[in-house]
């Protein structure tokens, strides 16, 4: 796992997770195969039907806001996703309802932060640095801040 | 030691570096200001972060702070920088109720307050040469003064730690002057945060969190902190202080954040 390089593991990673979005937000999992572009045209349907609120407050930054979804029914419970869009861009997504109890809980454990991931997963690339639990020297050549720093911009 | 300057489209230069010390690497990224100052002060908070290495370092026999934890030397003999840490390590611990320490099995340890203090005070000298835009990242936790560019802010991800190579956020400076990201967790050292109750690995239901505020010094200190806590305490406690927002992520997945914090995302 260490081995393999991070940035395509971030690629990989968010092409999995999208099919999980799609799949979770389409409720068919039968449908359409799951591909970037149907993740975004769900995510842009999800918006426009969806309940938009400014973020509460003052003195919040401008532009930020958080779009709550409708409830959706799956197989496994309801599920409702909140998503915080920023110059029409969608940068991070959570649940706010997930189904509890039982054989679900596990499922819900996997789905729903897969939702965060797949959301700012796209937007990895407009990253100036990242901040996680400390790296040694070693570490540091398989983080994303290597990548970034390689980058150079 | 070799920056790296470059001229993104639009914006202005940018001076890049990444610097191993401390048992970890800092990555520079210095925009605009007048080139021959930037460089000059680049030069100077490497040399500054190594100086910082050499007189806390707890793994150096030969540091100030390991002879003053033997006894060996008086605080007074210290450089005086190292009364400062301390200070600000008591501090911490003042308001986190303990669960902040700068001691270690009944010695001096200011390891958790040092890095943070060192990180914050090298991006605010590059800041104070003249540069429009300075984010310095310690290893994980981030420093940032001013802007990348005249059309955008600082934008940081806060890493998945059950998911390396993904993320669980992005963190934009917009609209601050100063921001600093920091995390505490599991994922890359392994149990290195003690609780200072039971001097053993904190025993927490958390694998990460996130602090977001003007100052790494104390964003660093309330992330290990907060995840010594665990996630009930620690979000009650970090939603208590000032200019604070927080993510925290369980060891079942699960993100919880300050009521503030999805002002802070994008």
């Amino acid at each position: 796992m260490r081995k393999s390089h991070p940035v395509r593991r971030a690629v990989l990673a968010g092409a999995a997770t999208v099919s999980g979005i799609v799949l979770l937000l389409a409720l068919k999992p039968a449908s359409d195969p799951a591909s970037a572009q149907a993740a975004g045209g769900v995510a842009a349907q999800r918006s426009a039907a969806a309940q938009e609120s400014p973020q509460g407050g003052s003195g919040q930054q401008t532009g930020a806001r958080t779009v709550t979804g409708d409830v959706a029914t799956t197989q496994y419970g309801n599920v409702q996703v909140r998503l915080t869009v920023s110059g029409g861009r969608i940068t991070a997504a959570e649940a706010v309802q997930a189904p509890k109890g039982g054989v679900s809980d596990q499922k819900t454990a996997l789905a729903v932060p897969r939702l965060n991931q797949a959301a700012v997963a796209a937007q990895s690339a407009d990253i100036d640095a990242v901040s996680g639990a400390t790296y040694t020297s070693t570490g540091y050549k398989q983080s994303l801040q290597s990548a970034l720093d390689k980058a150079g911009g | 030691m070799v920056g790296q300057v470059t001229d993104p489209a639009g914006g202005p230069s940018a001076l890049r570096h990444a610097e191993e010390v401390m048992g970890t690497v800092v990555s520079f990224d210095v925009r605009g200001g007048e080139p021959g100052a930037v460089r000059t002060a680049l030069e100077e908070a490497v040399a500054g972060l190594h100086r910082v290495d050499e007189v806390f370092s707890t793994y150096r026999e030969d540091s100030q702070v390991s002879r003053l934890g033997r006894g060996d030397v008086t605080l007074e003999q210290c450089d005086q920088e190292v009364a400062e840490v301390l200070a600000s390590g008591a501090e911490a611990e003042r308001l986190s109720d303990g669960w902040f320490s700068t001691r270690y099995e009944g010695r001096i340890d200011p390891t958790g307050i040092v890095k943070g203090w060192a990180v914050e005070r090298a991006a605010r000298h590059l800041a104070a040469s003249g540069a429009d835009g300075v984010s310095v990242n310690g290893g994980g936790d981030v420093q940032m003064y001013g802007v990348p560019g005249p059309h955008r802010p600082w934008r940081v991800g806060i890493a998945d730690p059950l998911r390396p190579g993904g993320l669980a956020a992005v963190v934009s400076a917009a609209g601050a002057a100063e921001l600093a990201v920091a995390t505490s967790g599991t994922a890359e050292r392994g149990a290195h945060i003690v609780d200072p109750r039971t001097g053993r690995s904190a025993v927490t239901d958390l694998v990460a969190v996130t602090v977001v505020g003007p100052r790494l010094i104390w964003a660093d200190a309330w992330a290990t902190a907060a995840f010594a806590m665990g996630s009930r305490q620690a979000l009650d406690w970090l939603e208590s202080l000032p200019d604070v927002e927080a993510l925290l992520i369980t060891a079942g997945d699960e993100v919880r954040c300050t009521g503030g914090l999805a002002a802070r995302l994008g």
